[in-house]
């Protein structure tokens, strides 16, 4: 059994909810993990992307894209995992004044180069958009003035064009 | 509300032009309305055949049928059934089967149907009608979202929202369910769109963009395996249903033949390979020959072609076939893989890649296995038990297959009928053997026998089935009867549910719960009597093969016999449950051990 990774597949599909929903199902049926999905139109008409992350070994990611390809929908599937990629998520986040005072908290905020898009007596609303891991990072750091609500758009993602080695000579 | 859908001739009258309202455009060579589409463009597809069942929804595809003579139109009596006989007629001929159902009841109860022929790679096209686009998502009468329901048992589904596209989405589907590996898909056709008025296109190219199988094998790959074969000392070949569906039957067989290296098949394969020839070791799996997997426990290089190791066919996997190099031929990339890893996996058509290999391989020297294979075929034959005053079932089967000389097409339920007569049947053509492999569904057989009948009308169709599956659907004796469908039903009558009660013996401390029917079961022969077709009884040998010559000679309409057989026989040799190949028992004794 190899490791448990997260691996980033970007899905190509005919824009319909039947196909969405097949996506979806393959995960269900066959119990495989889906950490997030985002689902969006695509620049072609009638064309959308599908991004999904997962967590599983080797094995278990190549099924999930043997499975993915196998709906009749699906025009193609990248596994960005290991590929040089660009992958963004955006997050809104509550936080909570009353512990710490505002100035602490956008201290922070700078720091994660977040925005201040809502002010309130006792809360305010971060933006944040980064790969997962600051995402992530934003939030363990948040934690402990009190996150009152959240909401995580799942990654979206594409591959750089650029995948090789920056030469320096 | 499910009405006949035969009583709307007065629909039909004429109506003087003058009285016609102008701008509606009328029924002309031009325009159809879209239930009229729908036959037309099932008939423009060559099929030839549908099996249906009227109700609301649907009732304008009914309109359309009324002296329709291009299409054949089955009343079955369920529409699970309409599915299993449809199911049967593909598996029987390959060609796609064609079910109707209407809206709500009518598709749910096709539910099980669809998934049997998912599992087992079965190209069906079910028709459904819909509640008008209107009112669905209203809970309207006989509303139930098919679409949603089928969709993991499904290749593809669509719902038709725009007549327009109603006869590109019907070849489309056509086109899904028959490329690649094959598999169900369902059309879902709300009422009003059998209504509007459209054009008939007759473009008979489909290019869906998205839908490319691969069909050539990666040529590196095949000379791998060539040369993989060529060397060995142990080699196998394991063929699973996708030689069948794959037609790949002659390919294997001369391949196999020229090599001269032995061929084991799964349940759905059977018949791929000619059970005749002497490279024959028959069945693998939990009630396969004791060779056949102690063969598959011992090779060094394993040829899959077309199978998909399944859970019945490889036991427990840490003991499975630990010694062998795999090849692994299919057309479905995710079936590679996914149980057991293969060294050199080849995603293609059967019928190409094997030609391929064997244009590289030359006949490995193998005597030393074959004297092996010799040995465990000596030592560990099939048993058949033979009484003079009862009937013990593999006698059963041995007599059907010495009756028929191995020609008819055998059609099976599930249970311990259907392992016996796996094993004891010899199977020597492709698609002469019929069962629900993957899913295992009861009620299977007598419909998908009718469906076969239907399909090959000038073969023997045998229905072995059990008392316990054959009761799922009985109302399908009236279809028989009524299409004077010449299906003989070999009902093998233990009194009990055979496999449930085998495994409560056998692991649950013989504690028989719910498993035993007694006298409780029906006068089989009363009731083919009161659908008006010939019904048989037999309890001893020679009451059987009269029975037997008897039903075999009627070729005009269906036949009920009934074997009452030794009730407590097991199937054997068998796998227990979570054991590994090589650990298969032989007999009630060998197991409790």
């Amino acid at each position: 059994m190899t490791k448990d990774y997260r691996h980033t597949l970007s899905v190509l599909v005919k824009h319909n909810l039947n196909t969405l929903s097949r996506i979806i199902g393959i995960f269900s049926a066959k119990g495989f993990e889906l950490a997030s999905v985002t689902f969006a139109s695509e620049a072609d008409p009638g064309m959308a992307r599908v991004t999904i992350t997962t967590y599983g070994d080797e094995k278990t990611v190549e099924q999930i894209n043997k499975h993915l390809h196998n709906v009749v929908d699906v025009l193609k599937v990248t596994d960005l995992t290991h590929k040089k990629c660009i992958e963004r998520e955006l997050a809104i986040i509550k936080v909570s004044t009353a512990k710490a005072g505002r100035p602490e908290i956008m201290l922070i905020a700078q720091a994660f180069k977040a925005k201040v898009i809502d002010i309130t007596s006792d809360k305010l609303a971060l933006e944040v958009t980064g790969n997962t891991d600051k995402v992530d990072a934003m939030i363990e750091v948040l934690k402990p003035y009190g996150i009152a609500e959240m909401s995580r758009s799942g990654s979206v993602a594409l591959k750089r064009e650029f995948q090789g080695a920056v030469n320096i000579n | 509300m499910k009405s006949n859908g035969q009583n709307s001739t007065a629909k039909k009258m004429d109506v003087p032009a003058t009285l016609k309202p102008v701008q509606k455009p009328t029924s002309d060579a031009q325009t159809h309305n879209g239930a009229e589409l729908l036959i037309k463009t099932l008939a423009d597809l060559g099929v030839d055949t549908i099996f249906g069942y009227p109700g609301g929804a649907v009732l304008p595809i009914y309109d359309a049928l009324f002296n329709n003579h291009e299409l054949k139109h089955i009343l079955v009596r369920h529409e699970q059934a309409g599915v299993h006989a449809a199911d049967g007629y593909s598996r029987a001929t390959g060609k796609p089967g064609v079910v109707l159902a209407t809206s709500g009841p009518g598709g749910t109860n096709t539910v099980t149907g669809i998934a049997t022929a998912m599992m087992d790679s079965i190209p069906l096209v079910v028709l459904t009608g819909q509640v008008p686009t209107s009112v669905i998502g209203n809970d309207a009468f006989q509303e139930a979202d098919i679409v949603g329901i089928t969709r993991p048992i499904t290749k593809q589904n669509y719902l038709v929202r725009d007549v327009n596209n109603l006869e590109s989405v019907l070849r489309e589907a056509f086109h899904i369910a028959t490329h690649g590996r094959p598999g169900p898909v369902l059309v879902d056709m709300p009422k009003d769109m059998l209504n509007s008025r459209v054009m008939f296109k007759g473009t008979k190219h489909v290019d869906i963009p998205s839908f490319k199988p691969t069909i050539h094998g990666h040529q590196p790959q095949i000379a791998k395996a060539a040369r993989m074969l060529s060397e060995a000392k142990r080699p196998l070949i394991y063929v699973g249903g996708g030689a069948i569906l794959g037609e790949a039957w002659k390919e294997v067989t001369e391949f196999a033949e020229r090599l001269n290296i032995p061929v084991t098949t799964t349940l759905m394969g059977l018949g791929a390979f000619p059970e005749s020839k002497p490279q024959s070791v028959g069945m693998l799996g939990m009630h396969g020959t004791w060779y056949a997997n102690m063969a598959m426990t011992e090779c060094d290089v394993l040829l899959a072609v077309g199978a998909r190791f399944d859970d019945r066919v490889t036991g427990r996997l840490n003991g499975f076939s630990q010694n062998s190099r795999k090849i692994h031929i299919d057309i479905d990339p995710s079936c590679i893989g996914k149980n057991v890893d293969v060294e050199v996996p080849i995603v293609g058509d059967v019928k190409r890649v094997i030609p391929a290999i064997d244009k590289l391989a030359t006949p490995p020297e193998i005597s030393e296995w074959w004297d092996t294979i010799h040995t465990w075929k000596k030592e560990h034959p099939l048993v058949v038990p033979k009484a003079d005053d009862q009937i013990y079932p593999q006698h059963m089967i041995k007599m059907i297959s010495e009756i028929t000389e191995g020609n008819a097409i055998v059609v099976t339920d599930v249970g311990q009928h259907q392992m016996w007569a796996a094993q004891h049947y010899q199977y020597n053509h492709p698609r002469s053997w019929i069962t629900s492999g993957g899913l295992g569904t009861m009620g299977f057989g007598f419909p998908a026998a009718m469906g076969a009948a239907m399909a090959c009308p000038d073969r023997d169709v045998v229905c072995i089935t059990g008392d316990g599956g054959f009761q799922m659907l009985t109302c399908e004796l009236a279809t028989a009867v009524e299409y004077k469908i010449p299906v003989k039903i070999a009902i093998m009558n233990n009194a009990c549910l055979g496999m449930v009660r085998q495994w409560q013996q056998l692991f649950f401390d013989n504690r028989t719960s719910y498993s035993v029917f007694g006298s409780n079961n029906p006068d089989f022969v009363k009731m083919a009597d009161a659908y008006g077709m010939i019904g048989m009884r037999a309890t001893n040998p020679k009451e059987m093969r009269e029975v037997l010559e008897k039903g075999m000679a009627i070729k005009d309409a269906p036949v009920l016999m009934d074997f009452s057989v030794v009730e407590n026989e097991n199937c054997y040799p068998m796998v227990p449950s979570g054991a590994a190949l090589f650990e298969m028992v032989e007999s009630d004794e060998e197991c409790k051990k």
